[in-house]
């Protein structure tokens, strides 16, 4: 490769770059004149772009693919940030029957829907993965964006969601060593690995959190950033090695950071997370091939409608036994709908594997879908009649 | 005087505190991780907020500044004056005893403008007034010199 065509492959590549973040900037103005959550609009974004779409993209190809990958490491280190591990533990003790029902509910719905359509078995425990979980990045905000914080449903919605990303940590190496077609005993070795690393890093988190933050503790933000950034890499990095999921292996190292340690990274880390977070929705929707969703669409919408049912029975039992009255109820039904970034991120770990071709184009379509349904539905609850008996 | 509060932790967010009022209704505030907080009051089924708002780091820190305020504060026109109405508590040395007893003027520099009664200003009271516990005594003056003031009415001056 001669300087010249180095050249033009940096000016190609920068030209396509910004235009990507550009759009993506509009793209956020956009969603939030409208009141609707970004993601559906990010993956848009990739639909339109990428094979098939409006603009083909050539030189950035590899940079996003790679900026994709370090943006599912980044928005999963800073769930774990986001919770603390005696909140995961109070969670998972005060949940745990409810966690069970949401799997039950919203995972076999896929599962069976893939056997159907003769998508084999692989490919139906990610559909069932991709069903199974609501987003917490899209309900937290539209619960902190609607003045819903101080109500007595929304600890059991953040809960179910904190059972869920627990529960990811342990189906995502599943997956991970299903996809790469080891035999059962690979398999198992994997999902004993997740158990036991999640298991520790929950006990090692709340007896020595300081040990492990101070690896990464700096007077300045600029080292603590490159320290937690670093150490995210690095874990995620061996947890791939052990095929348990980079994933899984950012979202323990999250957790295991604790304290004021953990504030200060969550917020020097934030712009970076949404920067790449931004690009690797993007990437998913530039793999998807636009001219494939038509074909898919009358599936999506029957996932959609059957599973936005399962998760509001969930959610209105959730609450229900929290002892929330009947609109509470219903309001933290509606309000789990949405699934969001898990199910884009099996989605995208099943479609490199070389999967069922049609997951990437459902799970695009699904995740949009029940996006814009649960912000339609969001605030049908208020409309509903209070329960007559008043509480003294 | 204690007051029903019940918190409830937000994983991933921050704590939520909800507030029994004595007239019946409940408030929250959430103390988000972000510094934010919210401020709401609950519907009449008492799960749900019905009306509330967000305020910032600062915001919150004056609102609590001034819910805490244990007197009345006017803004007055002259500058580094201030007017505040400062109470004669039930306990206070100077209850049914004569304003000019206080020496409020010659010790602090501040002037009493006014006697609060049960609703009725008394203007212009004069040395021989007679205070009564629970009157709120209209005092112009310096900062520091309404806290003076404050402090020869509960008895705490030295």
């Amino acid at each position: 490769m001669n300087a010249g065509h180095g050249a033009t492959n940096v000016a190609v590549l920068l030209i396509e770059l910004g235009a990507i973040l550009f759009a993506l900037g509009l793209l956020g103005r956009l969603a939030r004149r409208v009141r609707i959550p970004v993601i559906p609009l990010y993956l848009l974004g990739g639909l339109a772009f990428g094979q098939g779409g409006v603009l083909e993209l050539s030189a950035s190809e590899e940079f996003v693919r790679i900026a994709a990958d370090i943006g599912v490491i980044l928005l999963l280190v800073m769930l774990g940030l986001e919770y603390s591990a005696s909140e995961l533990r109070a969670s998972l003790r005060t949940q745990a029957p409810i966690g069970v029902l949401d799997g039950l509910l919203n995972a076999v719905p896929g599962v069976l829907i893939a056997l159907i359509a003769g998508w084999g078995g692989v490919a139906a425990v990610a559909l069932g993965g991709i069903t199974w979980v609501s987003s917490s990045g899209v309900i937290a905000k539209m619960l902190g964006d609607s003045g819903r914080l101080a109500n007595h449903e929304t600890p059991t919605i953040l809960g179910v969601l904190v059972i869920e990303d627990v529960a990811m940590a342990l189906y995502l190496p599943l997956l991970t060593a299903l996809l790469a077609g080891g035999g059962a005993g690979k398999v198992v070795l994997a999902v004993v690995i997740a158990v036991a690393a999640v298991g520790s890093v929950i006990v090692v988190a709340t007896r020595f959190g300081r040990h492990v933050t101070q690896l990464v503790a700096a007077q300045d933000n600029e080292s603590l950033l490159l320290g937690v950034l670093g150490l995210t890499l690095l874990v995620a990095g061996l947890a791939e090695r052990l095929h348990v999921s980079a994933a899984v292996g950012a979202f323990l190292v999250g957790i295991a950071v604790s304290g004021s340690v953990a504030e200060t990274a969550a917020e020097v880390l934030a712009p970076l997370r949404d920067v790449f977070a931004a690009v690797f929705f993007v990437a998913f929707g530039l793999s998807t091939n636009p001219h494939t969703l038509p074909a898919v669409l009358p599936l999506a919408l029957l996932l959609a409608a059957l599973t936005a049912g399962t998760k509001m029975v969930t959610g209105y039992l959730a609450a229900r036994r929290a002892g929330v009255r009947r609109r509470g109820r219903w309001r933290a039904a509606v309000t789990l709908v949405p699934r969001g970034e898990f199910s884009v991120v099996v989605a995208a770990l099943a479609v490199s594997a070389g999967a069922e071709t049609k997951l990437g184009p459902t799970a695009a379509c699904y995740v949009l879908i029940t996006i814009l349904l649960g912000a339609a539905a969001y605030r049908w609850p208020d409309h509903l009649q209070p329960e007559q008996t008043a509480t003294p | 005087m204690s007051v029903d509060i019940t918190s409830r932790v937000l994983p991933g967010i921050g704590v939520c505190h909800e507030l029994a009022l004595h007239e019946g209704r409940h408030i929250g505030i959430v103390i988000r991780r972000t510094g934010q907080r919210d401020f709401v009051v609950y519907d009449e089924e008492g799960d749900g907020a019905a009306a509330g708002v967000t305020l910032t780091a600062d915001e919150a820190i004056a609102v609590a500044e001034v819910l805490a305020a244990p007197r009345v504060v006017f803004p007055s026109p002259v500058e580094g004056l201030i007017v505040e109405q400062l109470p004669v508590p039930a306990d206070s040395p100077f209850a049914r005893r004569s304003l000019g007893d206080t020496h409020a003027r010659t010790r602090t520099g501040a002037s009493i403008v006014a006697v609060l009664r049960q609703g009725t200003a008394l203007p212009s009271p004069t040395p021989e007034f007679v205070l009564h516990a629970n009157d709120l005594v209209v005092t112009v003056g310096t900062r520091a010199a309404i806290d003076q003031v404050a402090r020869i009415l509960d008895g705490s001056a030295e």
